[in-house]
């Protein structure tokens, strides 16, 4: 059958949520000829809709349904209903990231093994390694163009990056460059080459940043095999007697209660509503949600040590100009414990536009320390930190029963304390990241507190042993056979590097095995 | 933005004025710049309440390299009959303040610093966090503020930066 689907087809795969997760492996099922249903909370924008304007944009593409938020960060204190700042849209956070694109290290598959036993954390290793992973990193990375991958030249540097190199050079460090981007630096894949425009965070006009919004799901839909529903926001999974999911209960875009039938269900809406998805979804046969046998739905939540670090110097550089994180600095991604934690972390330019620096520079500060800071904008150079965090088990997204959303659903609420290892590496990052700017002649620094969250990590984590996470090495949930996690929220380990290119990756390999499997009669 | 109310030219305005401050003056239904540069209507603020509110922006985020029109127009929002009382009852006590700490008014206290130590004092209070967390779009994201910085915002109408200096830097 083609798209559009009846809602009660129970032969489609409905997929649930349609970023990098979620949009990858939807397009890809489809191009294998398997019939899916993708729902999806937000709009559809594409690149003449989007703004180059940050307000304006985060109020187009922003998640702004309501979460709370608890623990000891400071996210908490100064954005306390903004845990995460991710889209609501069609093609989900792919229209806001920057592009950064690197694989695992090897070593960070097994970070229980090579961390050892670290107080506090409950590491552990995931169920599949670099070995496994490699022709699937390689498929991704042609997926997205990604630069300095395959035959795809390295993007121009701008003038952040310019002053970032510099200083790297001046203090030692050797594996510095413009960065693997999923940017183009030449045409690629019917899409133009980068016009530095320098508002890669709203959304790229040019086409020249991979988005799923534009690339996987029209040709998805090109095969007559997906149907996108947009504005359909998913209130329940349910199942029956067995314990096999039947399907999904959600709201259509004018707010009627709809059902969906289907063979599978791929749960990838992010790594808040994922969890809530799954606790939401509980019913007696399954009274603490879905696939929960382990008590792991939920925990585990990871965000990447970040941080930022900007600086002044007394010439200008107007790091607003070209792409918003072509840089990186790699040196301090190595697991070297001799530095007073485990793991490492990358160094990444990162430019934020006037509105935003004011929001996000030092969080509810005032008066001129703050004001000669802002004074001084154009003179500024910056770089966000991305390191490996610890997951801990009461680092958690859980139902919080006393505030619902515009459905009368319990919102997600999110627990957060940093580990005593997530601040040793975030104060040597902000030593290094500030010796980096000293050493071309910053005369001003500023290690700046963590952003709300825009890498959202490990809440259904993979584990070998269905007691020790959520989902198997296909993204499988233990408990439930015909039920699947397919965005980040599978994520055993955070690692020290962004992670849509493993999403992404993790996807095509989860589209391969269940159409297999499918075919196979075992689904 | 900030209008000269317009039946009043810039020297009828001046006349019928009274000085708030250094740095403005007050008539019957405004709020004025001291050179008369710029004015705005007030319809449901006390016009020296706007003058305060004014002036506290600029203490809470002090750029003296613009103008106060600017700080003007990210408190303009507070003027209306929902808002009023709220910012009359918040100025009042930050008048109350300043009286404590031995000046006439807030608008009285002639450096920035004892301002400051005022605002230091109620800096928790909702009013107070309402008027800053208020300001940090109300005036960093007035486009018009933006060149003030050298902020250039969008990019994208004029082909981005790819031709036009992305890589421009010369110092390093
Ligand atoms: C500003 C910014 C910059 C970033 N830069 C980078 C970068 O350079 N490199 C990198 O690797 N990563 C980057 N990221 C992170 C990256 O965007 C995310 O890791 C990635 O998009 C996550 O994929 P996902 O599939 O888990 O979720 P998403 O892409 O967020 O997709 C989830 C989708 O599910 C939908 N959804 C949620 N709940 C429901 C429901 N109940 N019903 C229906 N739909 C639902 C949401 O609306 C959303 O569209 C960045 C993120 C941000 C915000
Ligand atoms: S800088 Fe390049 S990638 Fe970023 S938005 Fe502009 S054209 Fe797109």
């Amino acid at each position: 059958m083609a798209a559009p689907f009846d809602l009660n087809d129970d032969s489609v795969v409905v997929v649930i949520g349609t970023g990098a997760g979620g949009g990858v492996l939807s397009n890809e099922l489809a191009q294998k000829g398997v019939s899916v249903v993708a729902l999806e909370a937000g709009g559809r924008y594409l690149p003449q809709d989007y703004i180059n304007d940050e307000w304006e944009s985060f109020g187009q593409l922003a998640w702004l349904d309501p979460r709370t938020t608890s623990g000891d960060w400071r996210v908490a204190k100064d954005f306390s209903g903004l845990p995460a700042w991710i889209v609501k849209a069609v093609g989900g956070t792919t229209t806001h990231w920057a592009g950064a694109s690197l694989r695992f290290q090897d070593h960070e598959w097994k970070a229980r093994t090579n961390y050892g036993e670290v107080q506090g954390a409950n590491l552990l290793d995931w169920p599949i390694d670099g070995a496994e992973m490699a022709p699937w990193y390689e498929k991704a990375e042609a997926k997205l163009g990604v630069t300095r991958t395959g035959d795809r030249a390295g993007l121009p540097g701008n003038n952040n990056f310019k002053v970032f190199e510099a200083g790297a050079k001046a203090l030692g460090y050797e594996q510095v460059h413009t960065g693997r981007m999923a940017i183009n630096s030449s045409d690629y894949d019917e899409r133009p080459s980068c016009q530095q425009v320098g508002f890669c965070f709203q959304g790229c006009k040019f086409g020249a940043k991979w988005s799923a919004a534009y690339t996987d799901i029209p040709r998805g839909e090109a095969t007559g095999n997906l149907e996108v529903r947009e504005k359909a926001h998913v209130a329940r999974i349910v199942h029956d007697a067995s314990g096999k999911v039947t399907g999904v209960e959600y709201f259509d875009a004018d707010g009627n209660l709809q059902m969906q039938k289907a063979r599978i269900v791929c749960v990838a809406g992010n790594s808040f509503e994922s969890p809530r998805l799954l606790l939401n979804s509980a019913s007696s046969m399954f009274p603490d949600g879905l696939a929960n046998s382990s008590g792991q739905v939920g925990r585990n939540y990871m965000r990447h040590m970040t941080g930022s670090v900007y600086a002044v110097f007394d010439k200008p550089v107007k790091m607003w100009r070209g792409t918003t994180m072509a840089g990186i600095i790699q040196d301090e991604s190595r697991h070297d414990p001799s530095r007073g934690f485990v793991g490492g972390y990358e160094l990444e330019t990162l430019s934020l536009g006037l509105p935003f620096m004011a929001a996000f520079l030092d969080p509810g500060a005032w008066g001129r320390e703050f004001t000669t800071a802002l004074d001084m904008y154009e003179n500024m150079a910056g770089m966000w930190i991305v390191g490996e965090d610890m997951p801990q088990e009461t680092n958690r997204v859980t139902l919080n029963h006393d505030v619902k959303d515009q459905y009368g659903l319990s919102v997600a609420n999110v627990h957060f304390d940093d580990h005593p290892n997530d601040i040793a590496m975030r104060n040597h990052a902000y030593k290094q990241g500030m010796a980096v700017y000293d050493a071309v002649g910053a005369t001003r620094t500023f290690p700046t507190p963590p952003y709300p969250s825009t890498h959202n990590l490990g809440t259904n984590r993979m584990s070998e042993n269905a007691r020790d996470g959520v989902v198997n090495k296909w993204g499988q949930t233990h408990d439930i056979a015909n039920l699947f996690i397919s965005d980040g929220s599978q994520f055993t380990t955070g690692a020290a590097e962004n992670p849509t290119l493993t999403i992404v990756a993790l996807a095509i390999r989860q589209a391969d095995h269940i159409a297999r499997e499918m075919s196979a009669g075992n689904l | 933005m900030t209008t000269t109310p317009r039946s009043l030219t810039r020297r009828a305005l001046l006349q019928q004025s009274v000085a708030a401050g250094a740095a403005f003056v007050v008539g019957s239904g405004y709020v004025a710049g001291s050179s008369a540069a710029w004015a705005m209507e007030v319809q449901h603020l006390q016009p020296e309440t706007m003058a305060t509110l004014i002036q506290m922006a600029r203490d809470i985020y002090p750029h003296d390299h613009v103008g106060d029109e600017f700080y003007a127009a990210a408190v303009k929002g507070y003027d209306s009959a929902d808002a009023a009382p709220g910012i009359e009852a918040g100025v009042a006590a930050l008048n109350a303040a300043a009286v404590g700490a031995g000046h006439a008014s807030y608008l009285a206290a002639g450096w920035e610093r004892d301002r400051v130590d005022i605002l230091r004092g109620m800096e928790n209070s909702p009013f107070f966090q309402m008027v800053r967390g208020g300001l940090v779009t109300g005036l960093y994201n007035q486009k018009a503020v933006w060149p003030l910085f050298g902020y250039e915002g969008e990019s994208f109408s004029k082909g981005g930066y790819i031709d036009r200096g992305f890589d421009d830097i010369s110092w390093l």
